[in-house]
């Protein structure tokens, strides 16, 4: 437990922090027009959830499924009872019902660059419900006219939608602010009393999300005066939820444990773990290309795939987040979350449906056949960035960073080699990477396929031709890169790699939801599939604790100069392999 | 922006010069999802060219502008072909002269991408069957505006006529926020509608097109009645509870009535031609749901 006199954080170190840091990570998500995927999965109304209960622990089982049954059932009683929705009408966006937004941690970072934003963003795009309210909870003496300002000032800058004054004004009805501190039970019974109050003017019927942008740390104290003003439970007819931000915990124990304070209060059913990778469209996207399209699912395994890399890179040193991340690592920060969801969406067998409960099981059952390497000395690889040039400019090294001590072991380069053991990827490798200070700042799944079984060419022919590939780009620059052997023009045969881009990033830019707006709503909705189970939050920390365990006893980690691609050791991982990384 | 003008050209021509053009700008592969041909006049083409251009951000398109000029002419088609306008895709106008002003299909058909939707856009009169126009054969999906006909209340009655899956109506399209806030409306029961009135501007096609929608979907006969405007103004619905209300009177911030809970205000503004014909580019399948208000439209107005 902490101690309560602990200061509010400024900046939300629970949120997101490898891009939320990021001076450029404005980039958002983009919809394809022809294979959106994501946006189709709308509300399956839990057709598949009174066949297959979430839940393989017996004890929560029932609850869920029980909770499940209700959601799938007002919903289906709401679409029929509703005489002007019809699933034909595509035109009706999915919009949530009245309900309020609760924000902890409305000073911090990620709540003025990306929440409230995406808050104005909903409402421009006509998603809000009528009398949708936001509450902001924070230590600062402020009334609501102050957390107004702070909200269009952060609209202002950060919004993707132009700024239009009716949509401002009519989310401006519906701000509120409860000054306090989470040990305050006072703050708590005036929030519970300003909910009260707020069903009664706005019409918002009890239906509450609350977001926790804060540290993890403080979850226990926020989560249990939520207990115990009654607010953690929905009357009759409608619902609470609580969205949680990553880190969920820094291991397989921790994880654990917070999970046991949330759902002593929340079921599982109710809780929303945010991981805005999941909310990208491009992520979203590798499920419309593997399993919309008859062309790549063939290849899609050990026959005709060589290996995988998925990759993380950033160019951004770890800022003004060291009381954060020295101890955690790139390996916790980002593999453990973003990395793996990634593999599972990439290395899971097709779901039985696009709902919630049919995606969480295949990811679930690819994470249970990861299999890491044998001799972790060989199979991993580690570093800290150390002073070097990074674009153009000196940067400092991790260890030379303020707040980060000179002995510290933390890595912020993680490279790890792991195997699914599965018929369809058995012996495949996958490669992921991540690390802070590289080159660039991109994010990619590879899949790299195996060389052509017989080339009728002669050697000098194909002696530059090297493996095809399939490149899902997930940021900066979304989009599908294909890389396969081409003749180069000219009277002799001589083949060459091509790239063939299909980007998306660059034409949708100006009106794609962002990976937040995309989340929030799913929450106001109630509309799961995007968000990680805690079992895949489990199953993610068994396959990294070994990992980091061996990596605890290993000393410092390697050195690599700022703007070059990792150490060493991740080269010679690969050359062992006889592979080497993508340049990105 | 790189612009090239062609005179006296033919589309063999036309679309040399646009591959010749697209290699120049070191973007050989094509990233457009679709076709859109916009058919309009030198007076429209303007406005039109602009707001497809924009729609274009969220559908990469090639757009074909076909301007019909003067009939009595001599026959000849100029072309002006604009590429990395601010836009990803292409836009080509077409301006036809003589008697290729009645076979403008022969111009657009070859210069269609191969194996992708093709959609035709009337911002200005169109057809009265789009479907067996020579445009509207070309495509798989046909807008056309009732605002732009001098009268377009007859406009929109006449629509269900020449309907054909694929056709849609820009005056259609106006009523999505509306339609969304209504059924959102109705999301918390509300019991039995027993009737209802919508109020809009004199000669607005959106209001009779939404009356119609909302009594086919409650089953029950829903009146129109004139208002100062601008457009849409009001939507009162009478339900067991009492009554239902969305009203609008500066064209951007409406109120929403419902018995028993607090008024509440939800912003719902025109929107652009270029948002609309976005929302028509984001779905290419027939709207049912357009097809059902026409027939109830036709069938009572």
């Amino acid at each position: 437990m902490t101690s309560p006199a602990q200061p509010e954080p400024s900046g939300p170190e629970a949120a997101a922090p490898d891009e939320a840091a990021g001076p450029t990570a404005a980039t958002g998500a983009d919809t394809s027009p022809t294979a959106a995927a994501g946006a189709d999965t709308s509300p399956s109304a839990g057709t598949g959830a009174d066949l297959y209960p979430a839940a393989t622990r017996p004890s929560d089982e029932a609850a869920v499924v029980a909770a499940q049954a209700a959601t799938a059932a007002t919903t289906r009683e709401a679409l029929t009872a509703n005489p002007l929705r019809d699933p034909r009408d595509k035109r009706l966006p999915r919009v949530a019902g009245p309900c309020v937004l609760v924000l902890f941690g409305v000073t911090g970072d990620l709540a003025k660059r990306k929440l409230l934003p995406a808050i104005y963003d909903l409402g421009n795009r006509g998603l809000l419900p009528p009398g949708f309210s936001l509450v902001g909870f924070a230590r600062r003496d402020w009334a609501a006219q102050d957390f107004a300002q702070v909200t269009h000032d952060a609209i202002k800058e950060n919004a993707r939608t132009p700024f239009r004054e009716e949509v401002w004004k009519q989310l401006r009805e519906g701000i509120h602010f409860v000054p306090g501190e989470f040990h305050d039970d006072g703050a708590f019974d005036a929030l519970a009393m300003a909910l009260k109050e707020i069903d009664e003017t706005r019409g918002t019927g009890g239906n509450y999300a609350f977001y926790l942008s804060v540290p993890p740390k403080f979850f226990p104290l926020v989560v249990q005066q939520l207990k115990r003003t009654g607010l953690a439970n929905a009357p009759h007819g409608a619902w609470r939820r609580v969205v949680i931000e990553k880190p969920f915990g820094h291991d397989l124990a921790s994880a654990q444990e917070l999970n046991e304070i949330t759902s002593a209060v929340f079921p599982e059913s109710s809780v929303f773990r945010i991981d805005h990778y999941l909310g990208k469209e491009t992520v979203q996207n590798i499920m419309a290309l593997r399993f919309a399209n008859n062309l790549f699912e063939p290849i899609w395994n050990r026959s005709y795939v060589d290996h995988v890399q998925i990759t993380m890179a950033e160019d951004i040193g770890i800022g003004g987040r060291a009381g954060y991340y020295d101890g955690i690592g790139a390996a916790r920060d980002v593999i453990q979350n973003h990395l793996l969801q990634l593999l599972a969406l990439v290395g899971m067998e097709d779901p039985t449906s696009f709902d919630a409960d049919a995606l969480r099981r295949e990811k679930e059952k690819v994470l249970k056949a990861v299999r890491l390497p044998q001799d972790l000395s060989l199979g991993t690889a580690r570093g800290a960035y150390t002073a070097g040039w990074q674009g153009g400019e000196p940067v400092v090294g991790y260890l030379e960073e303020e707040g980060i001590p000179a002995d510290s072991i933390t890595e912020t380069y993680a490279a790890i080699k792991l195997e699914i053991a599965n018929r369809r990827w058995a012996g495949v490798p996958f490669y992921l990477r991540t690390g802070k200070r590289l080159g660039r700042r991109v994010t990619e799944v590879a899949v790299v396929f195996q060389r052509a079984p017989h080339l009728p060419f002669s050697k000098t022919d194909t002696e530059i031709l090297g493996q095809n590939a399939l490149v899902i780009r997930v940021q900066p620059d979304e989009g599908i890169t294909v890389r396969f052997g081409s003749k180069v023009p000219g009277t002799a045969m001589e083949v060459r790699d091509v790239s063939m881009d299909f980007a998306y990033g660059e034409s949708f830019m100006e009106s794609s939801p962002e990976a937040y707006e995309r989340l929030l709503l799913d929450v106001l909705i109630g509309d799961p599939p995007l968000f990680p189970h805690q079992r895949e939050v489990e199953l993610s920390w068994r396959i990294l604790d070994p990992i980091e365990e061996f990596w605890a006893t290993q000393g410092q980690p390697e050195g690599y100069p700022a703007g070059t691609w990792g150490p060493p050791s991740a080269d010679a991982m690969m050359a062992r392999d006889g592979r080497v990384w993508r340049r990105l | 922006m790189t612009s090239f003008m062609l005179s006296g050209t033919n589309a063999s021509k036309i679309s040399s010069h646009l591959t010749h053009l697209r290699h120049q700008m070191g973007a050989p592969a094509i990233g457009m999802v679709l076709t859109l041909v916009v058919v309009c006049d030198e007076s429209n083409q303007y406005d039109a060219t602009r707001a497809a251009t924009d729609a274009a951000r969220e559908h990469p398109s090639r757009i074909l502008v076909v301007i019909n000029r003067d009939p009595e002419e001599a026959n000849r088609l100029d072309a002006e072909l604009r590429i990395g306008e601010s836009t990803p895709g292409e836009v080509v106008l077409l301006r036809l002269y003589g008697e290729l002003t009645r076979h403008a299909d022969s111009v657009v058909s070859p210069l269609l991408l191969p194996d992708t939707p093709v959609v035709a856009w009337w911002p200005g009169p169109c057809p009265e069957v789009p479907s067996k126009d020579p445009i509207g054969q070309l495509a798989q999906r046909r807008i056309t505006d009732a605002r732009a006909d001098t009268d377009s209340v007859a406009a929109i009655v006449g629509r269900s006529r020449g309907y054909v899956a694929g056709d849609t109506d820009m005056a259609w399209t106006r009523l999505t926020p509306w339609r969304s806030l209504l059924a959102a409306a109705f999301d918390q029961p509300v019991g039995r509608v027993g009737g209802g009135l919508v109020e809009a501007a004199a000669g607005n096609a959106s209001g009779p097109l939404l009356a119609a929608w909302l009594s086919r979907r409650v089953g029950v006969p829903i009146g129109v009645a004139e208002s100062g405007g601008p457009g849409l103004t009001a939507v009162r619905l009478n339900t067991d509870e009492g009554e239902v209300s969305v009203t609008r009177t500066d064209a951007r911030l409406a109120t929403l009535r419902r018995p028993g809970q607090p008024d509440r205000h939800v912003a719902l503004a025109r929107r652009h031609t270029s948002e609309l014909l976005a929302e028509e580019l984001r779905r290419l399948d027939p709207d049912e749901i357009y097809a059902e208000a026409l027939q109830q439209l036709a069938a009572t107005g």
